[in-house]
């Protein structure tokens, strides 16, 4: 994939009114007035604050204020064990629990030194219910800001599909959030039968929706209008600020960590990486749309090439042992108490593992101190790079610019204010 | 992986900025002096060997009980030739504070608030120093070591001026 920078393209011809002078009449006098927006707001998702300086409608100042959602992740993770971490993953980026756990998961087992152990199966599992997670993100992400333009329709055609990966999501691990189903050496049991078949004719159906939303959305004048031209990120931004994944592809900067640093069996898949070529709102709504497409073409090559065999590594220091054994035999219920009492003993070290979540690189950065529990779990949120920009991005632009600017940042409250 | 950008880091900084460099778990680390920390991340990004232009995470570990107590720990990518490094600056406790990166990444800007919400590093020349994931009444700073996880602080006070 060609990752040099290309030079920033010229914006797409804006149908709407942009600026006052497309108006015929004189700009009339204003004075900046301060709007609180948030965060009780309904395009806040009711987690982020903004303070905006307005002069008429025109935006002059933006403070993005977060942390409404701060839950002492980090704090939280010092006193669980490493497996215990997993619940709180799940509430990083909730439209995409299963994405933090695959994060998180593959972290812990870079710094036990185990990730070529991990069975393929297991493997495959864990890129499966990921790309799950990646078409619900997306679909999450886009009928929310479709509604937010008024679209309301698409809101429901899009949690319709989302629903049914849920439901296949649930049929999996008991919980269509509050997943936890990756363990630190594999996942915690297999997938349930049936699941091949039902994930496969749910595809088949959500391209259905899909190319509905589409035909109500892509040419839509209404929604056009507001997404075209505005909100416009350029590389440079991108990497000045850190941003990567959806939004920064669609500026064109071909950074996907499935593709230039190959995980789990990512390199075994032939998919493609969406870029736009504005950086607008616009394209951070096509590039979406196009990653679920490509999600979905990666999931039908992983049942064709997923195996069946274990799925999770064979070793008593990190895995429970089966339940039957637990209970009838001494040897599995000491290492039991021992893994649920002490946790797993992770070897000192630092280490950062990165994968590619629903927003971008989701980086972990964890320390050990060689006991059971993390010295330092520290999460690299994607969205909070995105969300960081906002201030800068939303200058200039109208009040009404903010709700699509802000929805197609995806800013997740749990992942930006962990 | 990117050794490549530590023999770099070597032969450009002979002056004793480098304290130390090493790889673990197949990631590059090198241990900055605090003076050169802007100096150093600035070279990477510049340099077409290194070219880190990427600012991809900042973040402080608290190593209670050792000298310096808090290292900034700096995660740098470069997209056009795929490597990565991270960087060490050791804090001591009696004047955490170091020259901010601001100006070389503006994405920086939200992470060293973050870094002195938590950590409370204070991070020179930084335009908007302030609190980002607590409210700007918390006492404290909640990811040091010597915080209680367990203590509160309601903003609604029982009495007026009292912490817990």
């Amino acid at each position: 994939m060609d990752n040099t920078l290309a030079p920033p393209q010229t914006r797409r011809v804006v149908m709407g009114i942009q600026e006052p002078q497309d108006f015929d009449a004189p700009e009339l006098p204003t004075e900046p007035l301060p709007l609180n927006m948030g965060p009780s707001h309904p395009a806040m998702h009711g987690t982020v604050r903004m303070v905006l300086e307005v002069e008429g409608e025109k935006i002059s100042s933006a403070d993005v204020q977060i942390g409404y959602l701060h839950r002492c992740f980090e704090k939280e993770s010092e006193f669980a064990t490493w497996t215990q971490v997993f619940p709180y993953t799940d509430r990083l980026n909730y439209i995409s629990p299963m994405l933090n756990n695959v994060g998180y998961a593959m972290a812990v087992e870079k710094l036990l030194g185990i990730t070529n152990q991990i069975p393929e199966r297991a493997q495959y599992i864990r890129v499966i219910v990921g790309e799950m997670s990646r078409i619900t993100d997306h679909m999450t992400c886009l009928g929310a800001s479709a509604m937010e333009l008024g679209a309301f329709t698409v809101f429901l055609y899009m949690l319709k599909a989302r629903e049914w990966l849920f439901e296949l999501i649930e049929e999996v691990c008991g919980a269509r959030l509050t997943v936890s189903y990756l363990r630190i050496g594999g996942c915690a049991w297999d997938l349930p039968e049936g699941f091949a078949e039902k994930l496969r004719s749910i595809l088949e159906r959500s391209k259905g929706v899909l190319a509905e939303v589409s035909t109500l959305l892509d040419r839509n004048r209404i929604f056009r209008d507001r997404l075209d031209g505005i909100g416009v990120v350029t590389q440079q931004d991108c990497l000045q600020y850190g941003i990567t994944g959806p939004v920064a592809r669609s500026t064109g900067l071909a950074y996907d960590v499935r593709k230039d640093a190959p995980y789990l069996v990512y390199d075994r898949f032939d998919f493609d990486v969406p870029v736009g070529s504005v950086g607008d709102n616009f394209d951070r709504y096509a590039v979406r749309v196009e990653e679920m497409k490509q999600s979905m073409r990666i999931l039908e090559q992983a049942l064709q090439q997923i195996q069946p065999g274990p799925v999770a590594v064979n070793d008593p220091r990190i895995i429970l042992p089966a339940k039957s054994e637990t209970y009838n035999s001494i040897e599995a219920m000491i290492a039991h108490f021992k893994i649920i009492m002490d946790g797993i003993h992770v070897p000192p070290g630092e280490v950062y593992s990165y994968t590619e979540a629903g927003n971008g690189e989701l980086g972990f950065y964890l320390v050990s101190d060689g006991t059971g529990r993390p010295w330092k779990c520290r999460v690299r949120p994607p969205c909070f790079a995105a969300t960081a920009i906002l201030p800068e991005l939303l200058k200039g632009l109208f009040i009404a610019d903010i709700v699509p600017t802000f929805g197609l940042m995806n800013m997740i409250g749990g992942e930006c204010d962990r | 992986m990117s050794q490549n950008v530590l023999e770099r880091l070597k032969a450009q900084f002979t002056g004793g900025e480098l304290l130390d460099t090493g790889s673990q778990h197949g990631d590059e680390w090198a241990r900055i002096r605090r003076d050169a920390w802007v100096t150093v991340a600035t070279f990477l990004r510049d340099d077409p060997a290194t070219k880190m232009e990427m600012f991809t995470d900042l973040t402080v570990v608290d190593r209670f009980a050792t000298e310096p107590r808090f290292d900034v720990v700096l995660h740098l990518y470069s997209v056009s030739l795929k490597q990565r490094v991270r960087l060490y600056a050791g804090v001591p406790e009696e004047d955490p504070t170091l020259e901010t990166l601001v100006p070389v990444w503006a994405g920086a800007n939200w992470f060293e608030r973050e870094a002195y919400d938590l950590y409370g590093v204070r991070f020179k020349g930084h335009p908007d120093l302030r609190r980002i994931l607590m409210y700007p009444e918390f006492v404290g700073h909640p990811l040091r070591k010597d915080y209680p996880k367990e203590k509160r602080q309601p903003l609604v006070r029982r009495q007026p001026g009292s912490v817990d």
